[in-house]
C-alpha cells in the first residue's frame, strides 16, 4: 500500500476549508500551517487569472527529510506516509533545510519539527484525512495509488498527461500529485512575492522559528522552570515578523 | 499595478509568512570554529612533518589545546541551535545512520574526547612552568607522553571526515541548491586550511622562522584556492534557476553583496598578499594581521553562503 494525495486544481476554488480543517484537526498552532492554500495572481487587468495551490507535505518515497533526520523522528509507516515522532525530535531544523517543497515547521508549542502527516491518526481509525472530508467540490483524493481500482489511481489513469508533481527534479518522488497546474501554480521561481500585494496582510516572511517568546536560554531553561503553557493569545504577542524582505 | 505586473508575471496575492532565515549566525559560528579545531590539527600535522618540534618549542601543547577550545565552541553552538537541545542525547541513543548529523555528531565527539587526551598531555607535559601542578590530569598526562605520538596520527586522520561531514550535511539538505556542489567538500577543506594556519601563525612568535614560511605559505594556498572556488561559484551560479535565483541575493546588491565582497578581500585577496609576501620576507606582524583577516573573512563568507539559500521561497 502506498497512500497518495491528488488535487484537482481546476476545480480547487481556493475557499481555504482544508487549511482550517487541517488547523482544527491536528491542533496547529498560529504562525504554523500544516497545509496552506496559496493565491497566485497572472497577467493584467481585465486579462487576469487567480490559481489557487493548496501545499502540504508530498510523502515522497524518496524523502530527504527522512534521510537527513539525525534521530529517526522522521520515518515511513508501512503505508508509505512519512510520520513525525515529535517526543523524538531534537528540533535540529535540519528536515526543514531538506525538504524542497518547504512544508515542514518549527512547531512554537513544542520546539519540534512538525508537518502534515496525512492525517495518520484518521487513517488508522479508517477515516480520510480532514482536509479531503472537508473539501466541498472534492478536488482533494486520496488513496492507495498502488491500487489499480482506487479512485486515485483511476483519477491518475483519466488524467493522462495532466498530472504533476512539484519539482520532480529533485528526485525526491513524491506521492501528492496535482491535475491542471500550471508553472506558476507549481513552480515557486515563477511568481514574485512582492510586499504589499498580499490581499490580507503584508508580511510575506516570519523573521522567527519556533516560539518567538523564547530565546535560546529558555531552551536551556525549561525543564528546571516548568513548563509554561502557550495559548493563541501568547502566541500573538510577537513582534517583528512585519520585514520588509520582499523575496524576489 | 497594470505598469508594473506584466502579462507574462504571476504575483503571490494571498499566502501565509514563510520561514526567513532558520539555520541563523549560531550555525555560521559552529563551521567557524570547527574549521579552526580541525584546521589546528591538519596544519600542525603539517608543520611537524616538516620540522622538528624543538622548532616550535609549544606547538605540542597549544596545538590541541587551540583545537579543544574551538571544537567546544563548535559543540556548545552546535547544541545551543537545537530547539530541544537535551535531546541531543537522542542522537547517540537512536542513531539514524543514513543522516550526516549523526556521524558528524559521533566523528566529532570521538574527535573531542582524542583532542582532550592530548591536551591533557600536552599541557601535563611541555606548558613551561606548568601552571596546573596540583592538577591529577595534567599530572597523568604528563608521564603518557608515548600515548601522545601514538593519538595524533588516529586525531589528523579523524580530522578530515570531521572537517568534511558539514559539506555531507549540506549535500543532504536538498532544499539548498547552492549547497548541492561537490565544491562544498573542497570549500571545506580549504576553509580548515586557512583557519588552522591562521590559528597557529598566531601562536608561532618563538617558532623559527622556516616553520613561519611554511604557515604563510598554507595560508596563501588556502586563501588562492578557496577564493578561486567562491569565484567560481560566483560566475557559474547559472548551472540551475534556483542557484541563479539564490545567487541573485548577492549578485543584485545589498547586504549580502556587501558581507560577501568584505569577506573575500579582507579574508582571501589581503591574507594571500601578505602571506605570499611572507613567505620570502618574514614579518610576523603583518602575517598575524593575514592571519586576524582571514579569519574574520571566512566567517563571514560562510555566513553568507549559509543564509542566501534560506532567502528563497520552496513552495
Amino acid at each position: 500500500m502506498k497512500l497518495g494525495f491528488l488535487v484537482d486544481l481546476n476545480l480547487c476554488m481556493g475557499c481555504k476549508g482544508c487549511e482550517i480543517a487541517c488547523k482544527v484537526e491536528n491542533n496547529v498552532p498560529l504562525s504554523s500551517w500544516r497545509l496552506r492554500v496559496k493565491y497566485v495572481d497572472i497577467g493584467v487587468f481585465p486579462e487576469t487569472k487567480r490559481e489557487f495551490t493548496p501545499l502540504r507535505c508530498n510523502h515522497c518515497e524518496n524523502a530527504p527529510c527522512e534521510r537527513i533526520c539525525p534521530v529517526s523522528a522522521l520515518h515511513y509507516l508501512e503505508n508509505g506516509i512519512v510520520n513525525i515522532d515529535s517526543e523524538r525530535c531534537i528540533g535540529c531544523a535540519g528536515c526543514m533545510m531538506a525538504c524542497p517543497y518547504g512544508a515542514i515547521y518549527m512547531d512554537p508549542e513544542s520546539n519540534t519539527a512538525d508537518k502534515c502527516t496525512y492525517c495518520a491518526h484518521r487513517i488508522e481509525s479508517g477515516m480520510m484525512p480532514a482536509c479531503v472530508v472537508i473539501c466541498p467540490v472534492q478536488a482533494n483524493i486520496f488513496g492507495d495509488v498502488d491500487d489499480d481500482t482506487s479512485h486515485i489511481s483511476r483519477y491518475i489513469m483519466e488524467h493522462q498527461g495532466d498530472v504533476q508533481v512539484r519539482k520532480p527534479e529533485k528526485n525526491t518522488n513524491p506521492k501528492h500529485y496535482y491535475v491542471g497546474g500550471g508553472n506558476q501554480s507549481l513552480n515557486p521561481l515563477a511568481y514574485e512575492r512582492i510586499e504589499g500585494y498580499s490581499l490580507f496582510d503584508k508580511i510575506t516572511h516570519l523573521e522567527h522559528v519556533g516560539n518567538p517568546n523564547e530565546g535560546v536560554i529558555d531552551r536551556f531553561l525549561k525543564p528546571f522552570t516548568g513548563e509554561e503553557e502557550l495559548d493563541n493569545t501568547s502566541m500573538m504577542d510577537w513582534k517583528g515578523s512585519s520585514s520588509s524582505e520582499g523575496g524576489h | 499595478m497594470e505598469s508594473t505586473i506584466h502579462a507574462t508575471q504571476a504575483v503571490v496575492t494571498l499566502d501565509v509568512p514563510i520561514p526567513q532565515i532558520i539555520w541563523g549566525w549560531m550555525i555560521t559560528l559552529n563551521m567557524w570554529a570547527k574549521s579552526i579545531g580541525t584546521g589546528a590539527i591538519l596544519v600542525g600535522a603539517f608543520l611537524l612533518w616538516r620540522h622538528k618540534k624543538e622548532e616550535m618549542p609549544n606547538i605540542r601543547w597549544a596545538m590541541p589545546l587551540i583545537a579543544l577550545v574551538f571544537l567546544i565552541i563548535f559543540l556548545f553552538f552546535t547544541m545551543t541551535d537545537l530547539h530541544q537541545p537535551y535531546r541531543m542525547i537522542n542522537i547517540f541513543t537512536h542513531p539514524h545512520w543514513t543522516s550526516a548529523i549523526t556521524v558528524g555528531a559521533w566523528m566529532a565527539t570521538l574527535f573531542l574526547i582524542l583532542v582532550f587526551l592530548m591536551t591533557i598531555i600536552g599541557v601535563g607535559q611541555e606548558l613551561p612552568g606548568k601552571p596546573f601542578k596540583g592538577c591529577k590530569l595534567t599530572a597523568w598526562g604528563s608521564k603518557k607522553g608515548a600515548l601522545y605520538d601514538k593519538l595524533y596520527p588516529f586525531v589528523v586522520f579523524l580530522a578530515i571526515p570531521v572537517t568534511l561531514y558539514t559539506a555531507i550535511i549540506m549535500g543532504e539538505s536538498s532544499a539548498r541548491e547552492l549547497w548541492q556542489s561537490p565544491t562544498e567538500v573542497m570549500q571545506m577543506m580549504w576553509a580548515a586550511l586557512m583557519a588552522g594556519s591562521a590559528a597557529l601563525i598566531l601562536i608561532s612568535g618563538n617558532w623559527s622562522s622556516e616553520a613561519r614560511r611554511d604557515l604563510a605559505m598554507v595560508l596563501a594556498i588556502a586563501t588562492f584556492f578557496s577564493f578561486m572556488m567562491y569565484m567560481g561559484e560566483y560566475f557559474f551560479s547559472f548551472k540551475s534557476a534556483e542557484g541563479e535565483a539564490t545567487m541573485q541575493y548577492v549578485h543584485a546588491g545589498g547586504p549580502y553583496n556587501i558581507e560577501f565582497w568584505a569577506g573575500m578581500i579582507l579574508g582571501f585577496v589581503i591574507p594571500f598578499i601578505i602571506a605570499f609576501a611572507n613567505m620570502r620576507s618574514d614579518n610576523k606582524t603583518m602575517l598575524r594581521f593575514a592571519a586576524i583577516l582571514s579569519l574574520i573573512g571566512l566567517y563571514m563568507a560562510k555566513d553568507v553562503w549559509l543564509k542566501i539559500p534560506q532567502m528563497l521561497p520552496l513552495s
